[in-house]
């Protein structure tokens, strides 16, 4: 039998005067208190999106469920397991956020979430998601085009590369101490693909501001690349002359590398990339190239070799 | 202790907290709560409890010995059958719901992808040992081959352990964890083989009198007999 000492009662755990003088009526109140927290909660986590337009970026397929895409997370930062993610990043702290976009530029600027969300017309585009590990979303985000951002920061001639960088905070993200990868987590484009009109900046998905464990409040998509590409919780990008280094090609170079397109015909090393499950179905799809958005990339990358440029 | 594990019913209920996993996992699926990626979900878990019942295979021999249990022997074939049931498991998985029961892509696989070639050949080692557990087995090989053919386990779970840890992509704790777990065991086996060896060899030179500790030493392993 386990004698606790009195020491391991903490006064957190009292129960106030207050409530045990009047436990009856508290007790009787609890349904109703236990809803409303619930329902201030849903309401607190993510916020519905005004002014929201279809956009013609859009697949006709049908959308994941939001409880798949909100369930089903790759955000280290918050724990390696899919569902980590879901149940670390609840409290994650959205407000105040800045992002500073800085380096070869004529106009830096430092943006707040309200500037942010006014920088340019919400749009909601339905895209493909296809993960390096061989499954698939569809989802519904909102957003704009990076490139509507970086036209009004005008980057110089100089400026031949986007780099990215996430927020990264220990002490509300402790289980990224052992995600076995550095933070905070970098991502990077070339020019020429950050300012296709594919790459988005999203705010939202399924019509509301971004759930935590998705990336909020300000996120990058770019549907024609593996998801590790699309980083999540963005706080700076800059603008650069060189190639800047990228997390998982920091990780593993031999298997993440800066292009990483959706390429059914290069297989990861470890696994094909030839087929893909999409979340809630039987049997797997075949994989298509640059996650069948060829038609409006497919230019960026003529004359490369893309076994090499994997 | 020794009652409780010379109870025949403890075999019984043993057999019954074997199957807890695979029962978690069916009132799961009964629940619909196996994840947004319920393959994925049921290929990892099933391949997590057939390295946790290598491990827990390995360990009984240790255990016997260090808390002076024989009976803990008893048990050893089953949990390793159990090890073998979820690695079948695990693989039709694997074979069934990833492959959809293609055999020419699963060799593909097998050849092509070490941390597969690394999965198959854990399994492929199980096998024998799988067969020939049976007492008549033992009977047909003789105990001192039939027990050599059986350390094939220590290869089986460390193959096991090295296809997990070359499966994941960079959170490396619970693979290195479970290396631990089996470079803990073997030490243990290679602390035990190089004193029987250290004894053997003061034995020769004292001129082969057998002292008192020899039968212990040099038979470690008639208690493990199968029953």
């Amino acid at each position: 039998m386990i004698i606790r000492k009195p020491s391991d009662l903490r006064y957190s755990a009292v129960t106030p005067k207050q409530v045990y003088l009047n436990r009856r009526r508290f007790l009787g109140a609890a349904p109703i208190a236990l809803g409303a927290l619930l329902g201030s909660r849903a309401a607190q986590a993510t916020t519905k999106l005004a002014g929201v337009t279809k956009s013609s970026y859009t697949v006709d397929e049908k959308v994941t469920p939001l409880d798949v895409i909100t369930h089903y997370n790759n955000f280290y930062e918050f724990g390696t397991d899919k569902e980590d993610p879901s149940r670390n990043a609840q409290n994650f702290r959205t407000s105040p956020w800045m992002v500073k976009v800085e380096g070869e530029v004529a106009k830096p600027k430092v943006l707040d979430l309200d500037a942010l969300m006014k920088l340019a017309p919400l749009e909601e585009r339905i895209y493909r998601h296809r993960c390096v590990e061989a499954w698939s979303i569809v989802v519904p985000w909102v957003g704009y085009s990076l490139n509507a951002l970086l036209k009004e920061v005008e980057p110089t001639s100089k400026a031949k590369f986007v780099a990215f960088e996430s927020y990264y905070d220990r002490k509300q993200m402790p289980q990224g101490t052992w995600a076995g990868l550095q933070f905070p987590y970098v991502e990077g484009l070339r020019l020429d693909e950050a300012m296709n009109p594919l790459a988005l900046l999203a705010v939202g998905l399924y019509g509301e501001t971004l759930p935590p464990q998705d990336g909020a409040p300000f996120r990058l998509v770019v549907p024609w690349k593996y998801g590790f590409k699309s980083i999540k919780s963005i706080v700076k990008i800059r603008l650069v002359e060189k190639m800047p280094p990228t997390t998982w090609n920091l990780s593993a170079p031999q298997e993440y590398g800066f292009y990483s397109n959706v390429n059914p015909e290069v297989d990861h090393p470890r696994w094909s990339q030839s087929k893909e499950r999409r979340l809630g179905e039987f049997l797997k799809r075949n994989t298509l190239k640059f996650n069948g958005y060829g038609e409006q990339v497919a230019s960026l990358y003529t004359g490369m070799d893309l076994r090499k440029n994997y | 202790m020794k009652k409780v594990l010379s109870n025949r019913w403890t075999k019984v209920v043993l057999f019954v907290l074997c199957l807890v996993p695979l029962a978690w996992l069916g009132w799961r699926a009964y629940k619909q709560d196996l994840t947004a990626n319920p393959i994925e979900y049921i290929t990892h878990f099933t391949g997590d409890w057939t390295i946790r019942f290598l491990l827990i295979t390995l360990a009984v021999t240790p255990l016997r010995k260090l808390f002076n249990q024989p009976q803990l022997a008893r048990f050893r074939r089953m949990l390793g059958l159990f090890a073998f049931f979820y690695g079948c498991l695990h693989l039709m998985t694997w074979l069934g719901l990833d492959k959809f029961f293609d055999l020419s892509e699963m060799w593909k696989d097998v050849i092509k992808r070490r941390f597969i070639t690394a999965g198959m050949t854990a399994f492929l080692l199980m096998l024998p040992l799988a067969i020939t557990s049976t007492a008549g087995w033992v009977r047909r090989l003789g105990f001192v081959r039939w027990q050599r053919l059986h350390r094939l386990i220590y290869f089986s779970a460390l193959a096991g352990v090295v296809h997990y840890y070359w499966l994941v992509k960079s959170d490396i704790r619970l693979p290195l964890m479970y290396f631990a777990i089996w470079a803990v065991l073997m030490c243990y086996r290679a602390a035990v083989w190089l004193n029987t060896r250290r004894k053997v060899q003061r034995k020769e030179r004292s001129g082969g009198q057998p002292s008192g500790q020899s039968g212990r030493v040099t038979i470690p392993s008639t208690a493990s007999l199968p029953d």
